[in-house]
């Protein structure tokens, strides 16, 4: 449904040159939900407005359900839905009246965006809110308001740009169940990007993640977790030191650290090993306060493949405006 | 036809805030009333060689003057819906992109003429006289004028895309074309460089032809040559701002 090749874009700011996008692959097929996960600044926002016929790509190609992005942009268009990183409906518009527009905008005629429109109010939980000023709406609300603008003319794919970003949590989930449900009831295809660790692990059924331009690795959440050198071990005991090297002698063990009296490793499968571990600290007298072992995360993978952390390679935010 | 139902669309979604508070238009006219009111009767009993009344005089610069301030400004409305999600949303419809502009400038120049006959209105109390068809006529001029003003407007606020870069670009532009189209003073009376200066300035020859518009004088030179300049201003911004939509808008 969505199939890139080589995109990229490049951003002449003065004497600048910022490479946003470095040359990204992409195959999407009908029915599946896919993430960009990466920090601030990855290219994602870039990417998502490079497919949507917003912005020109600077070299590559792209193909949305059959139409090419750049000979037939209009084609593209007809096909998509696109909800953008910020808010998009007019704060000095009616909630009903600013989606007939936003309806009638994308071809429906008049009698049948009323209908339309009435069905995504309920649907979206916004009954009574039809004569309300968008303006005065809560965070969650707007979100909602521009979700049913991208999809209100049930689109076979649709783009999603942080969808969730500055909501609270039960906005967030009750977004999530909204995303999931075109799935489930048109057979939608999703696009999302997100730098939300648990955002891509709950939605997507296969993510991307995305770091300077670049995609640095791809594949199921449990796939992506996989690769990462295992399962994180936290002990903390009288004798630091000697839990360490009792550590070091576990075949497979790496990433072995101590802190204070807490020592942390990875190993594969460390439920397995904890036992024999146990016995051994017991046999060298060294007592043992608390032990954790924890699967690895997205944000343990992001800090494979890129050596940073997710949560904190939040890098200056983009440029303004965008 | 769907160039025209989705400027129709555009248009009914910028005039609607408008409607809901009519009052903006008041706010909008009434720098340019005010100058009507105070600065008007100083020139009282001033009659050109002509023989034209001060009133039938000024009232026509006052009218440029007000197409000027409102379609000049116009641009600054766009600048917080490229900013917001707004306008892209619009760009992945399949909405004709020229259209989200004509749209705007169609509302912009309708509200200008419900504001000039307001505008009107107040002058033919204070003592101004003209016919319907003349009035019809200069409104005609304004329109174009406005057209013309408006999508050079919407041109810059898409090149500048901040609202401190717009402002100073736009009344460095408006305040000394206004000044030196004679719409307060009458130019033949500044000194040789200042005349010399007005008559590079094409305006000039709109608000003259307006002048003569408004009189019911259609015949004259003037008249033909002012409208050829708005007309020759419109095509020139027209292009420049649609050219830049084509390209911003991908
Ligand atoms: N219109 C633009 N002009 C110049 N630089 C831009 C523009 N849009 C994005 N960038 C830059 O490109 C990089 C990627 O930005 P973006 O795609 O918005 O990242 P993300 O959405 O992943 O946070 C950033 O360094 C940003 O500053
Ligand atoms: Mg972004």
């Amino acid at each position: 449904m969505i199939k890139a090749r080589g995109l990229t874009k490049t951003f002449q700011i003065n004497k600048f040159t910022v490479e946003a996008v470095r040359g990204i692959d992409l195959d999407v097929s009908s029915g599946e939900m896919v993430g960009f996960l990466g920090p601030n600044g990855a290219g994602k926002s870039t990417t998502l407005r490079m497919l949507t016929t917003l912005l020109r790509p600077t070299s590559g190609e792209a193909n949305i359900g059959g139409c090419d992005l750049l000979s037939d942009p209009a084609g593209v268009r007809k096909l998509i839905g696109y909800v953008g990183q910020n808010s998009s409906a007019g704060v000095e518009y009616k909630v009903r009246e600013e989606l007939v527009t936003h309806a009638r905008l994308q071809g429906l005629s008049a009698s049948v965006a009323r209908a339309r429109v009435a069905e995504m109010l309920d649907q979206y939980d916004l009954t009574g809110l039809e004569d309300r000023m968008i303006g005065a709406l809560s965070g969650g609300q707007k979100r909602r308001i521009d979700i049913v603008m991208g999809v209100l003319h049930r689109p076979p794919v649709v783009f999603f740009d942080e969808p969730s970003t500055g909501l609270d949590p039960q906005s967030r989930s009750n977004l999530w169940d909204h995303i999931r449900n075109l799935r489930r009831d048109y057979e939608t295809t999703v696009f999302l990007t997100t730098h939300y660790l648990d955002e891509a692990d709950s939605l997507c059924d296969r993510i991307l993640v995305i770091d300077g331009g670049r995609i640095v690795a791809e594949g199921t959440a449990d796939e992506l977790k996989a690769q990462v050198n295992g399962d994180l071990v936290t002990l903390e005991t009288s004798a630091a030191p000697e839990t360490a090297a009792a550590a070091e002698r576990l075949d497979g063990a790496t990433e072995v650290t101590v802190d204070g009296t807490t020592v942390r490793f990875r190993i594969a499968r460390g439920d397995r090993v904890l036992p024999g571990l146990l016995r051994e600290l017991d046999r060298i007298n060294v007592d043992v306060f608390s032990v954790r072992t924890s699967r690895p995360t997205l944000d343990d993978v992001f800090l494979t493949v890129t050596g940073r952390s997710l949560r904190d390679s939040e890098t200056a935010p983009a440029i303004p405006g965008l | 036809m769907s160039f025209l139902r989705d400027t129709w669309l555009t248009f009914d979604r910028a005039v609607r805030p408008a409607l809901r508070s009519p009052a903006v238009l008041i706010v909008g006219v009434a720098v340019p009333l005010v100058y009507l009111v105070l600065f008007g009767p100083l020139l009282g009993g001033t009659t050109d060689e002509n023989g034209l009344s001060s009133w039938q005089w000024f009232v026509p610069g006052m009218l440029i003057q007000l197409t000027l301030f409102i379609t000049a400004n116009a641009g600054f409305a766009l600048i917080p819906d490229t900013r917001s999600g707004v306008l892209e949303r619009m760009q992945v419809t399949p909405v004709s992109r020229v259209a989200l502009l004509t749209g705007r400038v169609l509302k912009d120049v309708v509200l200008l003429l419900i504001q000039a006959l307001l505008m009107i209105g107040l002058a033919l109390i204070l003592g101004f006289r003209a016919g319907v068809l003349p009035i019809l006529a200069g409104l005609v001029l304004l329109a174009i004028i406005g057209v013309a003003v408006g999508f050079g407007s919407y041109g810059l606020a898409f090149k500048l895309k901040h609202e401190f870069a717009l402002a100073p670009v736009v009344s460095g532009i408006v305040v000394p074309l206004m000044l030196l189209s004679g719409v307060l003073l009458p130019m033949d009376r500044a000194p040789d460089w200042l005349y010399y200066l007005s008559r590079a300035n094409p305006l000039s020859y709109v608000v003259e032809a307006e002048r003569e518009l408004i009189s019911g004088n259609y015949d004259q030179q003037i008249v033909l040559v002012g409208t050829l300049v708005a007309i020759g201003l419109l095509a020139l911004t027209t292009t420049w701002s649609l050219r830049l939509l084509r390209r911003q808008l991908a």
